[in-house]
């Protein structure tokens, strides 16, 4: 039996990973850190100083940042807010699953699944192909036209049909990458231990390839956060359609701070974990070639 | 450490002076009094010599461009009752035809901080005391109604009270007033969905979507006499009296030039000029019942 990689990482201590600095190294780490601080506060300072020199500051200070519009502002777009989580969270759990079967559709061999590749490289050409926000126009107000007997024509379910529809072919994309990217041994060794292709799939090729591209769907979250709000051409209130009510009603843009602020404070979070799993992810792997 | 911070805090210290010295000479100069003289030569425009004005893009008939198609889109014609105001404006004013130069600027931008590049804009905006504060709005040049525009088939196409209409989906255009309208007036059940343009809520009516669509109502009788087959105009709504639904021209804040405009828009209505213009490129609203209560 082979040591568990990171364990003998771990006893030969963390040096392998960050290097212990010589005296000479920090010296001049301390002087780079001089250097990031004086050039941050100079080049952030002078593109204040530019934005509040300007003659129509005072009027974009009104106009974009009034804390009065905001107070008033924000619990709109607060409630439509929740309409775009609700809306992510139900698109995001169908793309995951719809993602990974069109890739593992995609990922079979064999003469005899030819027609199903074709399928979804055609569909993933052209959901791919495709802008969203032509795609959730078309859905949205075309499908509903055709009042086909049984066919929901909510606007708010073509919508998120039409995210649905974009997305899992991005994301059928990075699970594939994900798959390719796994070893061509590990699923001749599954064959050869007798299981089918579907199941070599699943229980081998799946489980590795997923782990490999989490950073890459993480960061297909972060995107699909902000481009639920598209939904508002259909006519759907949600955080962005109510800014954009209050702007047209007032014309002051403060109520976009708040929609921008409350989408921020999503998607950051999620950012930050994108980073520090890759990171951890990256750290692992130098930790097993060690 | 504390070295570091010590310096980072004299350097924001300095910036801040910067920025705060800078401020002084950042006067709103483009705030000075009305000018004293509406003689052409006094004048205060954006390009000198002519008229700038602008209206959306495209601009829609009745308001650019007749029902029937004639220069549909075409300010420079004439024909619509925006373009034929501004016409009559300007010759009041002085200016020949040929000095009034058209731009196209969207409704948002033109709502937007800095400089204009035109003269006033014109697109049915409605004059509200919000809007008032952060641009400038010249006497009104129209009085609007709002109208409900549905199918034949619908069962709301029969309403006659706000309570026929209580149970509607209703659709309108955004930075219209008819959203204000219908949630404040007629406080339907469900939410009302709101399109970036009369296009897109024409789709939703298609669509089923929605059931009626509120909107001005000489934009109501061209969508249902042009655009969607099978329309009616179900009833026109009486703006509450405190609140007159009214189209003025679009000024930056301050521009001294609105006042040379209201002298001339309040000559072309004593002179009965703007009463004959709406009777000549607006539908009548005769027919429609008009629902108050």
């Amino acid at each position: 039996m082979t040591q568990n990689p990171l364990e003998r990482v771990e006893r030969r201590g963390p040096q392998m990973l960050w290097p212990r600095r010589s005296p000479r190294e920090s010296e001049e780490n301390g002087r780079g850190a001089w250097i990031a601080v004086i050039s941050t506060v100079v080049v952030f300072g002078l593109l204040i100083a530019l934005a509040l020199n300007s003659q129509y500051w005072p009027a974009v200070q009104r106009q974009f940042f009034n804390w009065g519009h905001f107070k008033t502002s924000f619990p709109l777009v607060l409630d439509g807010f929740w309409l775009d989580v609700k809306m992510f969270i139900v698109a995001e759990i169908l793309i995951l699953v719809i993602g990974l079967a069109v890739a593992m559709a995609r990922s079979l061999r064999g003469p005899a699944y030819t027609p199903l590749r074709l399928l979804m490289i055609g569909y993933i050409d052209l959901a791919r192909g495709l802008p969203l926000l032509l795609l959730i126009l078309l859905m949205g107000f075309g499908i509903p036209s055709l009042r086909l007997p049984g066919v929901p024509n909510s606007a708010l379910f073509w919508g998120v049909a039409a995210l649905v529809f974009s997305y899992s072919a991005y994301t059928a994309e990075v699970y594939r990458a994900g798959i390719d990217s796994v070893p061509e041994s590990q699923r001749m060794s599954a064959r050869s231990i007798g299981l089918t292709q579907g199941q070599a799939l699943w229980h081998v090729i799946v489980p590795q390839a997923v782990r490999n591209v989490i950073p890459a769907l993480l960061n297909g979250f972060v995107s699909l956060q902000k481009d639920v709000a598209l939904v508002f051409v259909l006519g759907v209130r949600e955080g962005l359609r109510e800014a954009d009510i209050y702007n047209a009603r007032t014309f002051n843009y403060t109520s976009y701070i708040a929609a921008a602020v409350l989408f921020l404070l999503v998607s950051i979070p999620v950012a930050r974990f994108t980073d520090w799993y890759s990171d951890r992810q990256r750290k692992r792997m130098q930790a097993m070639s060690t | 450490m504390k070295v570091r911070w010590r310096l980072l805090s004299v350097l924001m210290i300095l910036a801040l002076v910067a920025v705060a010295c800078g401020d002084d000479d950042a006067t709103t100069s483009s705030t000075g009094p009305a000018a004293a003289s509406c003689e052409l030569a006094d004048l205060d425009l954006v390009s000198p010599g002519q008229l700038t004005v602008a209206t959306g893009e495209p601009a829609f008939p009745p308001w650019v461009g007749t029902p029937t198609g004639d220069n549909f889109d075409e300010p420079e014609s004439g024909v619509g009752f925006e373009s034929a105001v501004v016409y009559a404006v300007a010759e009041e004013m002085g200016f020949s035809a040929d000095q009034v130069v058209w731009v196209r600027v969207g409704f948002d931008e033109a709502i937007g901080v800095g400089p204009k590049n035109f003269d006033f804009n014109l697109q049915q905006y409605t004059i509200t005391a919000e809007r008032d504060e952060v641009v400038d709005f010249s006497d009104p040049y129209y009085s609007n109604a709002q109208a409900l525009v549905a199918f034949a088939d619908n069962p709301i196409a029969n309403a006659t009270t706000f309570a026929d209409l209580a149970d509607a989906r209703f659709g309108v255009q955004v930075g219209t007033t008819s959203l204000d309208y219908i949630e404040n007036v007629i406080q339907p059940s469900t939410t009302v969905s709101v399109y970036d343009s009369t296009v897109d809520a024409k789709s939703a009516l298609e669509a089923d979507q929605i059931d009626g669509l509120v909107v001005d109502v000489a934009t109501a009788y061209y969508i249902t006499a042009v655009e969607i087959p099978g329309s009616v105009v179900v009833a026109t709504f009486g703006a509450p009296a405190d609140a007159p639904d009214e189209f003025g021209m679009l000024f930056e804040e301050g521009n001294p030039l609105r006042d040379c405009v209201n002298v001339a828009l309040s000559a072309l209505r004593a002179d009965g000029t703007l009463t004959s213009l709406e009777e000549q490129w607006l539908v009548d609203a005769g027919g429609a019942i008009i629902i108050s209560e």
